[in-house]
């Protein structure tokens, strides 16, 4: 087994998918010779040709749109959007068709299509390429969404997410893209696709999180625990469906939690954790559900972005407080 | 500019050489059948949706023979995706009136004919179908098969980025796709004219690089032979053409709209004139032996058919409840799943 970036496991688990099934197809805007801005296309087209592999004309409408066509006919199409920030037009094909298909031709059709999306801040990008908007397409009944952690759930959830029946919209953390290696086999194993997972075991608090988040939770898990607190780390990772189960079981435990996203606060889907376990966890909670969350602001330039994501301290802070509720 | 393609005038005389499929008089017989058919529908929808026995509905009246004419220049191997005023395209496919009544009742189950399979169910937002109909083309084309996209869409889809983008990529990419326009004149209340400055909708094929073709909407052998034409070209690997087929809403919009808060009578009645089902009639009684009496057998027939499709569909229960949740996806999360069992069987 080889160390591999999660751009390099997500470059792989797409070569996968190519070779497995002659009906994958991958387009988007510069994904052909130029590998995808973020090169997690490089060396797809010589391998599999410009007909599996397609640059599209500059148009998320139509990327959207021709993913779920080519779907219902078919293909089973891997579309990338280069930036969420430019996905909010293909909302319109995703909200009112490919999450549709299946239930308003009761099965007759169907959409098993892919869109894929780097989202989220802190690499200094430009304004609209650091949108966390995972919220709004975990409104949209019919979808799924999923976002990964490590480059070995990157490869795992996106051939999940490849071989799945129904249309996933599969959002890349790109500050995760080469921050961290890890061992990713090649193996062609798809991960569970709409289960949570405890990264770390802990027994006092549950830190909630996903995609690079994980990050600063990770980091506020270790400060924390040189206090003595013992924190279990949930990785959300399937935000449509929810895996309300594994959240309220870790809560169930340890009594405590903290939800940490990186998106807005108001309407976030902290707020429908947050709520799931008011409804269903209350004679276990010791202290107030709290979320350590992107401002209600939007999302600032590269000079403020760091004051605008949740950072470790901001974490450890609430979740110290959480610890002195009484 | 030149004229819409046209073989019929609007009393029915030929005005152009008929193409050969025009000649033969059972072919004729059978797309103004289809048209009656698709008329006997539409009044009777009407009628039901008046009585509160059927949802809002969209009329095709006095739009027959586009549908009926793309349709019947298409084989099983093409898919066609309507929008909302394509009743007469989707019987001539092999949709049942029951379906198409299931449909407009508010029943999802009429978008699962039996007929053609690999068509779409009707698109409600304006000029979504058209990326669809790209998509299904590039399927087409990358199985390697025969079969080419036919979407409809009205006036109004023209003003539209999805309209635009999806016949930007049939143009670069040599899609076999048509894009047919229903250019009945009116975006509910708003004209043509007020729409666009373009001096045809079939001119907006020029920035797509294709060919775009202005034909007499009312003129179903127009239709059908532009269509046709077409559908030759994609299947020779040519690519994609823009069909615009020029008409008239002679009704309301929809049920819930009411057109005479933005048109007389005065500007409709002219268009009554044009009607599609008179000048085949009259083509038919004067050279093809059409007679009162096959006029009055039709009527009955259709009626009777579709008087028999509507008690089918009225006596139709609904879905239990648990339908909601049951084809939303393959396989329901484990929430979906707990609801479907709360919502149950009743």
């Amino acid at each position: 087994m080889a160390e591999h970036t999660m751009i390099e496991a997500v470059r792989m688990a797409l070569g996968r998918a190519l070779e497995e099934d002659p009906d994958v197809i991958l387009f988007g805007e510069d994904i052909g010779i130029d590998g995808g801005v973020f090169r997690a296309t490089d060396g797809l087209i010589q391998r599999h040709g410009s007909a599996r592999v397609r640059d599209t004309p500059l148009s998320e409408t139509v990327i959207a749109g021709m993913a779920v066509g080519a779907a219902a006919a078919g293909l089973r199409p891997v579309a990338e959007i280069q930036f969420m920030g430019f996905l909010y037009s293909a909302i319109d094909q995703l909200a009112n068709h490919a999450a549709r298909l299946r239930n308003r031709t009761r099965a007759r059709l169907t959409c098993p299509m892919v869109l894929r999306a780097p989202y989220g801040g802190g690499i200094r990008a430009p304004e609209h390429h650091s949108e966390s908007a995972e919220a709004m397409l975990a409104h949209i009944p019919g979808l799924r969404v999923v976002i990964p952690s490590s480059p070995a759930r990157a490869y795992g959830l996106l051939l999940a997410a490849i071989r799945d029946p129904d249309p996933v919209v599969f959002l890349e953390p790109k500050r995760l893209y080469r921050a961290i290696s890890e061992d990713v086999a090649d193996s062609g194993e798809a991960l569970p696709i709409d289960a949570a997972v405890v990264l770390r075991e802990g027994t006092d608090l549950t830190l909630v999180s996903w995609g690079a988040m994980l990050t600063e939770t990770k980091a506020a898990a270790d400060t924390l625990a040189a206090d003595g607190v013992s924190s279990e780390i949930v990785d959300l990772s399937s935000l449509k469906p929810i895996d309300r189960r594994a959240v309220r079981a870790s809560v169930e435990k340890t009594g405590r939690c903290v939800i940490v996203h990186e998106a807005p606060l108001t309407a976030g889907l902290g707020a429908e954790i947050a709520a799931d376990l008011a409804e269903h966890c209350l004679m276990s909670l010791l202290a107030p559900v709290r979320r350590v969350t992107g401002h209600d602001t939007v999302m600032p330039y590269p000079r403020l972005e760091r004051r605008y994501m949740p950072s470790t301290e901001r974490i450890v802070r609430t979740a110290q407080e959480v610890m002195e509720f009484a | 500019m030149p004229e819409p393609l046209g073989f019929l005038s609007a009393a029915g005389e030929v005005v152009r050489d008929l193409p050969d499929f025009a000649r033969d008089g059972d072919t004729l017989r059978a797309l103004y059948s289809a048209m009656a058919r698709a008329r006997t529908f539409d009044a009777k929808a009407i009628a039901l949706q008046r009585t509160g026995r059927l949802g809002t509905y969209a009329s095709s009246l006095g739009q027959e023979a586009i549908g009926v004419g793309v349709t019947s220049a298409m084989t099983d191997a093409d898919v066609f995706l309507p929008s909302f005023r394509e009743h007469g395209g989707q019987l001539w496919r092999g949709v049942t009136l029951v379906e198409l009544f299931l449909y407009w009742g508010g029943d999802e189950r009429g978008n699962d004919f039996a007929g053609p399979r690999q068509d779409f169910p009707v698109c409600i937002p304006v000029a979504s179908q058209f990326p669809h109909a790209a998509g299904v083309a590039l399927a087409l084309q990358q199985k390697a098969t025969t079969g080419v996209a036919v979407a409809v869409g009205g006036d109004g889809a023209t003003s539209k980025g999805d309209f635009y983008e999806a016949l930007n990529v049939v143009g670069a990419w040599d899609l076999p796709a048509i894009f047919v326009i229903n250019n009945n004149q009116w975006a509910i209340s708003v004209r043509r004219t007020d729409q666009t400055r373009a001096r045809t909708l079939a001119d907006k094929a020029v920035a797509a690089g294709i060919p775009g073709e202005q034909v007499d909407g009312n003129d179903v052998i127009a239709v059908r032979e532009a269509t046709e034409r077409a559908l030759r070209r994609a299947r020779d690997g040519e690519g994609g053409t823009l069909i615009e087929c020029v008409s008239y809403r002679l009704g309301d919009h929809t049920t819930a709209d009411d057109a005479s808060r933005y048109r007389d009578d005065a500007e409709v009645s002219p268009h009554w004139k044009a009607e599609p089902l008179i000048r085949l009639r009259n083509h038919l009684v004067a050279n093809h032996g059409w007679r009162k009496d096959d006029e009055q057998a039709l009527l009955r027939t259709t009626g009777d058919e579709v008087d028999k499709a509507a008690e089918t569909y009225l006596a139709v229960a609904p879905e239990p409840a648990r339908a909601m949740v049951d084809h939303l996806y393959a396989t329901p999360p484990a929430d979906l799943a707990a609801l479907a069992e709360e919502l149950g069987d009743g």
